[in-house]
């Protein structure tokens, strides 16, 4: 490469750009020749189509949201590719205090199985209809969201129809506490930090980590138009290592502070970093009396291979929209999604054996395999066959 | 042709409207209030949305495609990849359009160019309006500094006022900057 590359690209004010952020930030960009304007944006329709019009080269990205675009769902088809993960994991449900309390009578105890509080949730909905009051409200980020399919995933396992029994609205990230607030929603599945602000706020309280529901979801990606792909390989190898090498320095825990100072800039995430630390940490305050919980994979950025796409991750997101009804089936479209996750870009870029991808799955359920959707989604008693 | 604008700004949503309603298009409704949003729309049933792009509540519009059961026609975003000029003209003005499928192109087109062109209207008000403010405000800060130095130094006003604009050259400042250093050091020197 000759001189310096420059590059437009838009993020989104979450924890999950960490690598992304840092990458441009602490200079893992620059050290790869590539000078890099990070461009916060709004929401992710406007990410979705200043990439798709060129106005980004690469933008932080909603898995599902990249596969969606690149099979014409919902909108324009302009194909997207992902040569690097940006994170795994990373959302939580949060509830209302009040429709806590309800599931933790309901179930007695145990509420911390996601299957128990999915039951639990199935009799509250059910008795709340008996009695002729208004289905539960929950809020999440996208249609095409991995925030989505946790709710309903999860919904399901109660014996939920989450199309029928409920209702599920797209709300912005920075508008869903105020909505606990004004009792517009009783829940919501979001990323961090808007859990942890709603706990802050004495409105929410932690039900699940996301990871409970869906232990390795493929949360954000990196994702470039198909086509530059193809017009400067070595661009994308260049932006590939810097992204990876920030994703290995985020995940050292003496590197923590400097990280959580970093993301907390007004420009960035914009929240406070203790809040982005705990998130980092997987540490997180779940209710009012202050009481944590810990898990190890609540957000995963570097570690496990998680920053090295798999088409397997694409064709189980693509199974979910499926099941929802978001998409109709086809093999071309199968292999179309498969087709954004580009271990190959990753592999070509990173010179470093990566450990074996993490396995695919929910707290219960059937296994997934990828050569045979259709009896994936049989295996379910609510959603959508083929 | 019913229009709905989704806008946070109160003045660019007016602007906006006049517009329309010039070139003809009477049935204009404004929404600045983002809760409910989908629920609003779904009550008004328009034929066109317009919506700021540093608007969070974009991504509530997405869920139009989805949820089919509650939309009486289906609802599509106006990017025809044909009439790319237009679509990036009005990603660079900051709005976005939502249409019903199946209206006629070119009467697509005369609204999202006029979009574009109030929106652009309005930006440049905006920059005009923030320069008027700074410009006052540097001159009420020369005034003050002028005043600090008269009393301080027995000037006359004139005197002040070259002092503090060699003072500038010297520097290589501007004469405001020199003007907030003086009502500073004062400050710290009361």
């Amino acid at each position: 490469m000759t001189g310096e590359r420059r590059l437009r690209i838009g993020f989104m004010p979450l924890v999950d750009a960490a690598a992304l952020i840092v990458a441009v930030d602490r200079g893992f960009a620059k050290a790869e020749g590539l000078d890099v304007e990070l461009v916060r944006e709004a929401s992710w329709s406007n990410i979705r189509d200043k990439l798709a019009i060129g106005r980004f080269d690469a933008a932080h990205l909603l898995t599902p949201m990249a596969i969606a675009s690149t099979l014409g769902l919902g909108h324009v088809k302009v194909p997207f590719a992902a040569p690097v993960t940006l994170a795994t994991n990373g959302n939580a449900i949060t509830l209302s205090p009040s429709l806590f309390e309800e599931l933790r009578q309901t179930a007695g105890k145990g509420l911390d199985s996601p299957a128990i509080s999915a039951r639990a949730l199935g009799a509250v909905v059910r008795r709340r209809e008996a009695q002729g009051l208004e289905p539960l409200t929950f809020g999440m980020t996208f249609p095409f969201s991995t925030h989505n399919y946790q709710l309903r995933y999860w919904m399901a396992e109660g014996g939920i129809d989450p199309d029928r029994d409920l209702r599920l609205v797209v709300l912005p990230p920075p508008f869903m506490v105020e909505s606990l607030r004004e009792g517009h929603v009783d829940g919501f599945c979001v990323g961090a930090p808007w859990n942890s602000v709603a706990v802050e706020a004495g409105l929410g309280v932690i039900l699940h980590f996301g990871c409970e529901i869906f232990p390795h979801a493929p949360e954000k990606v990196l994702a470039l138009r198909k086509s530059s792909i193809e017009a400067d390989p070595p661009c994308v190898s260049a932006l590939a290592r810097a992204i990876v090498a920030a994703a290995k320095f985020v995940d050292e825990t003496a590197a923590r502070p400097e990280v959580a100072t970093l993301l907390a800039k007004e420009e960035r995430v914009g929240v406070d970093a203790e809040l982005i630390s705990r998130s980092l940490e997987g540490r997180l305050t779940v209710n009012g009396m202050g009481d944590q919980r810990q898990a190890r994979d609540y957000l995963v950025i570097h570690r496990d291979g998680a920053c090295r796409p798999s088409a397997e991750q694409a064709a189980w997101l693509y199974a979910q929209m499926l099941r929802w009804g978001q998409a109709p089936y086809s093999a071309d479209h199968l292999s179309a999604a498969q087709g954004v996750m580009r271990a190959d870009l990753y592999d070509c870029a990173i010179d470093e054996a990566p450990p074996p991808s993490p396995p695919i799955g929910a707290f219960a359920g059937p296994t997934f395999e990828s050569d045979d959707v259709a009896a994936y989604l049989e295996a379910f008693s609510v959603g959508r066959k083929i | 042709m019913k229009i709905v604008i989704v806008d946070e700004s109160p003045l660019r949503a007016a602007i906006l409207e006049e517009g329309l309603r010039e070139a003809g298009f009477t049935e204009v409704e404004r929404l600045g209030e983002m809760h409910n949003l989908l629920r609003r729309i779904y009550a008004i049933d328009p034929d066109v949305i317009l919506i700021d792009l540093a608007n969070p509540s974009r991504d509530v519009l997405e869920q139009m495609f989805q949820v089919s059961r509650a939309v009486r026609r289906p609802v599509a975003m106006f990017v025809d990849q044909s009439d790319a000029a237009s679509i990036e003209a009005s990603v660079d003005a900051g709005v976005s359009a939502y249409i019903v499928d199946g209206l006629k192109k070119e009467r697509i087109k005369s609204i999202l160019d006029l979009c574009v062109s109030r929106f652009n209207a309005f930006s440049r008000l905006q920059d005009e309006l923030a320069r008027a403010r700074s410009d006052l405000e540097e001159r009420k800060s020369v005034d003050r500094a002028k005043g600090i130095l008269m009393k301080s130094k027995n000037l006359t006003e004139e005197q002040a006022y070259t002092a503090m604009r060699s003072a500038a050259m010297r520097e290589k400042k501007k004469i405001g900057e020199i003007a907030r250093a003086i009502i500073t050091a004062a400050e710290l020197l009361k």
